[in-house]
């Protein structure tokens, strides 16, 4: 039986998590994402999980990375701020092949910014944000549906991949309220327990090695120091660090085609294509009917999957597309992505809107109009 | 020199040896005795996982033969947190470092105590940065020398045993490296204390404490432990001015109070009849 909720954005991506099998939260009061936390602290205990507000976003990266090794599924949710504070332990994770859940419900920025108002300012936070070469996973929802079922995603790509993902969603899709249908069967994907015959933790293998969890007799040693495929520190060889770096990119980098996930539509005769994630998604389709109307051949394609970056997906817009314009709630980040996949073959244009609120349709459409001679 | 191994040798990976530290550590020296305490605490090392920070001593559990995780700088804490709620079963010990807990880490390390979530934390606690070259840490003592002191700390140092015992520890004690059979006898305890542990251990540093005030040599150090620790039990007889740049050992506080974990679980059961989840990630089916 499917079940249908009217729920918040925020309580829907806990709803996924729970749904996804997280048993483990640690967590860090910010506006606009405290509910998924005060959620979560209702609702783990009914399942038996377990939830710590933790002292600070810091502690709450580390919680959950610490989580995640004791054999839970975990996850943390905060904002830009606190974003910014995890950055260090996100790389650890990322070099020590952890899967953790991290949503980061975005707000005007930089700094203290607006809280309570929405924006996309972090996104290449989610791809640069720690020090060092690496290859995030990252999911955006448009609708309260899409935060519950990529909550799912997320954590079915982070067991699968070994991998850090995150949830970059905003204000506007963590505070609004849809309904949202759950479906009677869920597919997760569950941990599997290694061979302890000839087990090497972090074997260099195409293959993403299964993971084991403390207090199950493989006696494992976790270090974020460059490590060979015993998990024992050799940081002064620079032959273990490019074997060790290059595996952890490869993994995410050669499954790209399984990971990457956009949707598009009216963009076979299209002249202009828009380009957008999240929320602005909402007010792009608006324009691409309103423009219809008018007779101007415009398309969308909705990124679902920022990072990695859906590279071939906007190059194939671009054989055909005349122009192509990036709606985000920022002055130009996912734009440039676009810029430089797509330069040598479109027009590239930005509607960068900073101060919290969407896009309006008129807004897009009125650009639609400039680019297309009207 | 005898051809015999070392009973202690079975509980480490030695595979990684030769270890890091420098000649005249007091590492040597904390690690034989921590074996010993979880010896006569009986505890099962197959169940102990070990969490550390950066910093000399957190490479200790990587020499461990048990589960480790060699976390970010001051961090650890906040690691073993998440480790110990998500596996309540496991014994989960904390190597950190003054500059690793009472710096970086401070906040995790209160907060923690606050909790009183059972965690066996050891700080070694050598007053000074020993892994970046010298330089001055949050237990340095006032006038002591560093290489970011280069004139003498004007600052005053953390008392990390009684900031952790204020916080809310419940069990917490100093010792140095000389009293081995309290140091051991105080990690027995703290092993078997089911709640915020917390051991510091006032350790030697020669290679950079030593050369830059004065203390060249392990035995200078010693020497200098020595005549400078006053048990708890003699602290009447002291004034706050004779106590300054002593060493207090001796246990702070050893009581016992609710703990953190526990209560996390008690709630699931008591409100909704659920056991805690163990290894649930390997599960397919959740309700």
């Amino acid at each position: 039986m499917t079940e249908e909720l009217f729920i918040q954005g925020n309580e829907a991506c806990a709803e996924g998590a729970l749904r996804a099998g997280c048993r483990f939260f640690g967590g860090y009061p910010i506006t606009p994402s405290t509910e998924v936390a005060e959620y979560l602290a209702r609702n783990l205990p009914k399942h038996g999980g377990s939830f710590v507000q933790m002292e600070d976003e810091i502690a709450a990266a580390g919680s959950i990375i610490g989580g995640s090794w004791g054999g839970s599924k975990s996850m943390t949710a905060t904002s830009g701020p606190g974003f910014s504070l995890m950055q260090e332990n996100i790389g650890y994770a990322f070099i020590t092949e952890t899967p953790i859940v991290i949503v980061d419900v975005q707000r005007g920025s930089p700094s203290t910014g607006q809280p309570t108002m929405a924006a996309q300012g972090d996104m290449m936070q989610a791809r640069w944000g720690s020090h060092g070469d690496y290859e995030p996973i990252a999911l955006s929802p448009s609708s309260v549906q899409e935060y519950f079922d990529f909550t799912i995603r997320a954590f079915n790509l982070s067991e699968k991949f070994r991998t850090p993902v995150f949830i970059m969603a905003d204000e506007i899709i963590g505070h609004m309220r849809e309904k949202i249908v759950i479906p009677d069967k869920i597919d997760i994907t569950p941990r599997v327990m290694p061979d302890k015959e000839n087990f090497l933790p972090f074997k260099n293998s195409d293959e993403v090695n299964p993971m084991p969890s403390f207090g199950q007799g493989y006696d494992i040693h976790v270090t974020g120091l460059t490590h060979d495929e015993r998990g024992y520190p050799d940081a002064n060889n620079p032959k273990t660090h490019d074997i060790l770096v290059r595996r952890l990119t490869n993994k995410i980098l050669d499954n790209k085609d399984e990971i990457i996930s956009v949707e598009k539509s009216h963009c076979d005769d299209a002249d202009i294509v828009l380009v957008t994630y999240g929320a602005p998604f909402r007010s792009a389709i608006t324009a691409v009917k309103d423009a219809r109307e008018e007779g101007l051949k415009v398309g969308y394609l909705k990124i679902n999957t920022p990072w990695p970056f859906p590279e071939e997906e906007i190059k194939e817009i671009a054989k055909t597309a005349e122009d192509i314009i990036v709606v985000e709630m920022n002055l130009g980040q996912m734009y440039w992505e676009v810029e430089r996949v797509a330069c040598s073959q479109s027009n590239t244009h930005l509607i960068g809107k900073i101060g919290g609120e969407l896009p309006h349709p008129n807004e897009i459409l009125s650009k639609i109009e400039e680019i297309g001679g009207k | 020199m005898s051809d015999e191994k070392s009973p202690f040798l079975k509980y480490l990976r030695e595979d990684r040896l030769p270890h890091i530290f420098c000649s005249g550590c007091g590492i040597g020296t904390i690690m034989n005795g921590f074996i010993q305490g979880m010896e006569d605490a009986e505890m099962d090392f197959d169940n102990i996982a070990m969490v550390s920070g950066i910093g000399c001593s957190s490479r200790i559990p990587g020499y461990m033969k048990c589960d480790s995780l060699h976390t970010t700088h001051g961090r650890a804490i906040s690691f073993a947190t998440g480790l110990k709620t998500s596996n309540s079963d496991l014994d989960v010990v904390v190597f950190t470092g003054d500059g690793d807990a009472a710096a970086i880490g401070g906040n995790h390390l209160i907060h923690a105590a606050r909790r009183n979530i059972n965690l066996t934390v050891i700080c070694i606690n050598n007053n000074i940065y020993g892994m970046t070259g010298g330089q001055i840490s949050p237990t340095s003592p006032h006038k002591s020398y560093g290489s970011t002191a280069p004139y003498g700390v004007d600052e005053y140092p953390f008392k990390l045993a009684e900031l952790v015992t204020a916080a809310g520890a419940s069990y917490a004690a100093r010792w140095t490296t000389l009293k081995v059979d309290d140091m051991v006898r105080s990690i027995r305890d703290a092993l078997k204390n089911p709640g915020f542990s917390f051991v510091e251990i006032v350790s030697q540093c020669p290679t950079y404490y030593g050369r830059k005030n004065k203390l060249k040599t392990p035995v200078d150090m010693a020497s200098y432990f020595k005549n400078n620790t006053i048990f708890t039990s003699e602290l009447p007889s002291y004034t706050e001015k004779e106590l300054e740049g002593k060493i207090v050992v001796g246990e702070f506080v050893n009581k016992q109070k609710g703990e953190f974990v526990d209560n996390i679980k008690n709630l699931s059961k008591s409100h909704y009849g659920k056991d805690p989840l163990i290894y649930s990630a390997y599960s397919e089916d959740f309700d």
